[in-house]
C-alpha cells in the first residue's frame, strides 16, 4: 500500500491500464508533454510513447469527436477536457453522439470511453472552471457518471470506468485533488460502477452525498455526534445511475435523510435520490427528506465562494430540522 | 498592404473531366477505368435515380419515412464511393443512404432506418460504415478520429465523410478537418454544394467564393469539382484517397452539384426559393445523361441495358419493401436491451415493466 493524494491515484490508474490494455489512449489538451495542467498525466507520455498519450488541438467539440471516432476503430480513448464547466463545446459529442450510439446502431457498436474532467469549487478558479454540471450528463441516457470522493475510489473506478465497454463521464473534484492522502494498492483493482459506498455508519439519519460534500458531510457528522446525532454517510460515487438498494437500505434504517450537493438546488442530482426514495421508502420516513444545495445562481465569482458553497453547517442546519420535523 | 483574397481564390478552379455534352475535355486525368467499370458506374448511377423516384412515391404512399431526396447529386456520390475500398470507414450525413447502399447495406435496412427501426442502423458484419448522422457537422470530427484511428493500426484504408453546402458553417466543420490535418490523418471530407441548406442559398453561408478553399484554414489541400461529373469525382476521390493512404493527410472535395427534389420529404417546397429557371439550367447538367452520351459514343451503352437496370432496381426495390414489412416490429424491451452492454439498475427495473406489459 502507498499513500498516495486523489490526483497521484489518478495517475496510477492511467498507467495500469496503459500498460494492461494497449487499446488505451490518453489525449486532450496539454495532457502529453507537460503532464496536464493539474499533472494528472505526469510522465505517461515518457513512458508510453506519443501514440498512447498525446496532446490535441484546442477544440473540446473535436476531442469528443476524436474520441468516437477511435472507438469505432477499436480503440479505448480516456479524452480529457481540461475543465467540466468547457463541456458546453463537446455536449453534442458527449450526449448526442458517443450515449448513444450502442442503441442507435442498434448494439452493433460500443464506444468504450472515459472522459475525465476536473471541477468544483473552494479554490478560487475563474470563470467556468469549477461548475457542479453533472447533473446535465446523469439526465442523458447511455452514459455514467462518476464521481469519487477518495484516493482508493478514484483509482478503482477509474478503472473500472476504462474497463467499462459505455461511455463514462468521471469527474474529479479539484479540491479534492491534493487536500489529503490515504492509502491506495499499487496493484490494479477495480471498484464496481454504480454502486455506492457507506462512509460511515450511523442510525440516526442518512446524509447522500457525492464529491467534496462527502467529506463536508464527514465534518458535520462529528459534530453531530457531540449533540448525540449518529449519521450515516452514502457516497453514492456513481451519480448515474444511482444505487438505489443502498440508499433504500439506510433510510429504512434511520427514516430521516437529507441529500447533500454542491450545485445549485434545480441541477445536480439530489432531486433524482430524494424522488426515489418517496417512491421506495415513503411509509419509512418521520420527515420530510431535505436538500443542502447551492443557491440557484450562476456560480460565485470567485471571492464569494465561502458565502455561496454548502459547508458543514449547512448539512448541521438541515439535520437538526429533519431531527425536530 | 497585401490583399491575397483573390490570389487565394484563383487557386480553386472547377475540376471537369466530362463535359455537359458528354465529351471528354480534360484527357489528362482521366481515371483508369475498365469498359465493364465504367458500365457498372452508369448501372450504379441509372439504379439510384430510379431508387430516388421510388422513394418519393413509397413516402406519399406513407410506407417510407424520413426521406432527403437524391437526384442530380449521382455523380458526386457514387462517383466518389466508386473510388472506395471495403475497407474504408463512410461516416455519411443523411442525404447519403446510397453511398452506404453500394458500400453494403442491404436496401431492407435502408427502408427501415427510413420508417425508424433500430434495425435499419445494424450494418451487417464487414461494411465499414455509420448509419446517417442527423447532426451536421458532427461526422466531420467523427472521422477524424476514425482517420485517426486507422493511421495508428497502420491500416491502408480512408475514413470518408460528406456534408452539405450549409454543414461548412458548423464549428464541427472546421474542428473535423483541421483536427485531421494536424494529426495527417487519412480523411477525405467532401462537401456536396447543392447552393441550397433547405431555403437558404450558399451566398448566405458565407463570403467565400468557395467552400473548397475552406481547407486552408485547415494547411490541407482543396479542390473544386464539378459534381455533375462522374468521372471528375471518381478522379477526385480516387487521387485524394492515394494521398491520404500514403501519409500525406486529409483532403477537402466540394462537388458542385444540385438536389432535383426537395430538402426533404417532410413539406418543404423549393418553388418557394428556386426559381424554374434555375432548375432547368441544372436539368441541363445531368450527371446521368451526360454520361450517358458519353458511353453510347463508346457503344457502352443502350436503351435495352438501361430499361434492364431500371427493371432490376423496380424488383430490387419491391422485394426490399416487402422484407422490411415483414420485419419484427420493435419493443421496448429492445430498445432498453440496445443501450449498454449490461443493464444497470434502472433499466433492469424498467425491463421487467415493459417485458410483463408485452407478454399481455
Amino acid at each position: 500500500m502507498a499513500q498516495m493524494t486523489m490526483i497521484q491515484a489518478i495517475t496510477d490508474a492511467m498507467r495500469v491500464e496503459l500498460k494492461d490494455d494497449e487499446n488505451v489512449l490518453v489525449f486532450g489538451e496539454d495532457v502529453g508533454k507537460n503532464g496536464g495542467v493539474f499533472r494528472a498525466t505526469e510522465g505517461l507520455q515518457d513512458e508510453f510513447g506519443k501514440e498512447r498519450v498525446f496532446d490535441t488541438p484546442l477544440a473540446e467539440s473535436a476531442i469528443g469527436g476524436l474520441s468516437i471516432g477511435l472507438a469505432l476503430e477499436g480503440y479505448r480513448p480516456v479524452p480529457e477536457i481540461q475543465f467540466f464547466g468547457f463541456v458546453y463545446e463537446v455536449m453534442d459529442s458527449i450526449n448526442g453522439q458517443m450515449a448513444r450510439m450502442r442503441y442507435r446502431s442498434g448494439g452493433t457498436k460500443s464506444q468504450p470511453i472515459t472522459i475525465r474532467s476536473p471541477f468544483g469549487g473552494g479554490v478560487n478558479t475563474p470563470e467556468m472552471h469549477a461548475d457542479s454540471l453533472e447533473g446535465l450528463i446523469a439526465q442523458q441516457p447511455g452514459i455514467k457518471v462518476v464521481i469519487p470522493s477518495t484516493p482508493y475510489d478514484a483509482k478503482g473506478l477509474l478503472i473500472a470506468s476504462i474497463r467499462d465497454n459505455d461511455p463514462v463521464v468521471f469527474l474529479e473534484h479539484m479540491k479534492l485533488y491534493r487536500s489529503f492522502r490515504g492509502e491506495v494498492p499499487e496493484e490494479a483493482y477495480t471498484v464496481e460502477l454504480g454502486k455506492a459506498d457507506v462512509k460511515r455508519e450511523g442510525k440516526d439519519v442518512t446524509l447522500i452525498a457525492y464529491g467534496a460534500m462527502v467529506h463536508t458531510c464527514l465534518k458535520a457528522a462529528e459534530e453531530l455526534e457531540k449533540d448525540g446525532i449518529d449519521a450515516e454517510i452514502i457516497d453514492l460515487m456513481t451519480v448515474s445511475p444511482l444505487d438505489i438498494d443502498t440508499i433504500i437500505e439506510s433510510v429504512k434504517k434511520t427514516n430521516r435523510v437529507v441529500v447533500v450537493q454542491e450545485a445549485q438546488r434545480q441541477a445536480g442530482v439530489a432531486s433524482t435520490v430524494i424522488s426515489e426514495i418517496q417512491e421506495r421508502a415513503i411509509l419509512h420516513l418521520e420527515a420530510p427528506v431535505l436538500r443542502v444545495t447551492a443557491p440557484d445562481t450562476v456560480f460565485a465569482f470567485s471571492e464569494a465562494e465561502k458565502i455561496w458553497l454548502p459547508d458543514h453547517n449547512d448539512v448541521i442546519e438541515k439535520v437538526n430540522q429533519v431531527m425536530n420535523f | 498592404m497585401k490583399h491575397v483574397l483573390e490570389s487565394v481564390e484563383s487557386q480553386f478552379e472547377v475540376f471537369q473531366i466530362l463535359n455537359e455534352d458528354g465529351k471528354i475535355v480534360n484527357k489528362d486525368d482521366m481515371p483508369d477505368l475498365s469498359d465493364e467499370d465504367l458500365k457498372e458506374l452508369m448501372r450504379r448511377m441509372v439504379y439510384t435515380r430510379v431508387l430516388d423516384q421510388r422513394s418519393i412515391a413509397l413516402n406519399r404512399q406513407g410506407r417510407l419515412g424520413f426521406y432527403a431526396p437524391t437526384a442530380g447529386q449521382e455523380a458526386s456520390q457514387l462517383g466518389s464511393h466508386f473510388a472506395l475500398e471495403k475497407d474504408d470507414f463512410i461516416l455519411p450525413g443523411y442525404r447519403d443512404v446510397p453511398q452506404l447502399i453500394w458500400h453494403g447495406l442491404p436496401l431492407y435496412q435502408a427502408f427501415l432506418f427510413s420508417r425508424g427501426h433500430f434495425h435499419g442502423n445494424q450494418m451487417p458484419e464487414g461494411v465499414n460504415a455509420l448509419s446517417p448522422q442527423i447532426i451536421i457537422g458532427a461526422q466531420y470530427v467523427q472521422a477524424a478520429g476514425v482517420a485517426l484511428g486507422m493511421k495508428l493500426r497502420g491500416k491502408k484504408a480512408v475514413a470518408v465523410t460528406y456534408t452539405g453546402d450549409g454543414g461548412t458553417s458548423q464549428g464541427d466543420f472546421y474542428e473535423g478537418m483541421n483536427f485531421a490535418g494536424a494529426y495527417g490523418a487519412p480523411a477525405i471530407f467532401f462537401v456536396q454544394n447543392n447552393y441550397f441548406a433547405i431555403s437558404v442559398p450558399v451566398e448566405q453561408q458565407t463570403a467565400a467564393k468557395t467552400l473548397a478553399q475552406k481547407a486552408v484554414a485547415a494547411g490541407i489541400e482543396g479542390i473544386q469539382v464539378d459534381g455533375m461529373d462522374v468521372l471528375a469525382m471518381y478522379a477526385a476521390t480516387k487521387h485524394a484517397r492515394e494521398r491520404a493512404i500514403n501519409g500525406d493527410g486529409p483532403m477537402l472535395i466540394e462537388a458542385l452539384t444540385y438536389r432535383y427534389g426537395p430538402h426533404t420529404m417532410a413539406g418543404d417546397d423549393p418553388t418557394r426559393y428556386r426559381t424554374e429557371d434555375l432548375d432547368n439550367e441544372w436539368e441541363k447538367k445531368d450527371p446521368i445523361v451526360r454520361f450517358r452520351t458519353f458511353l453510347e459514343g463508346k457503344k457502352l451503352w443502350s436503351e435495352e441495358e438501361e430499361n434492364k437496370v431500371i427493371e432490376q432496381a423496380k424488383d430490387d426495390i419491391k422485394e426490399a419493401i416487402k422484407e422490411a414489412d415483414k420485419y419484427p416490429k420493435q419493443k421496448v424491451t429492445d430498445l432498453m436491451e440496445n443501450m449498454y452492454e449490461e443493464l444497470p439498475h434502472n433499466l433492469q427495473e424498467q425491463w421487467e415493466e415493459y417485458k410483463e406489459k408485452e407478454s399481455k
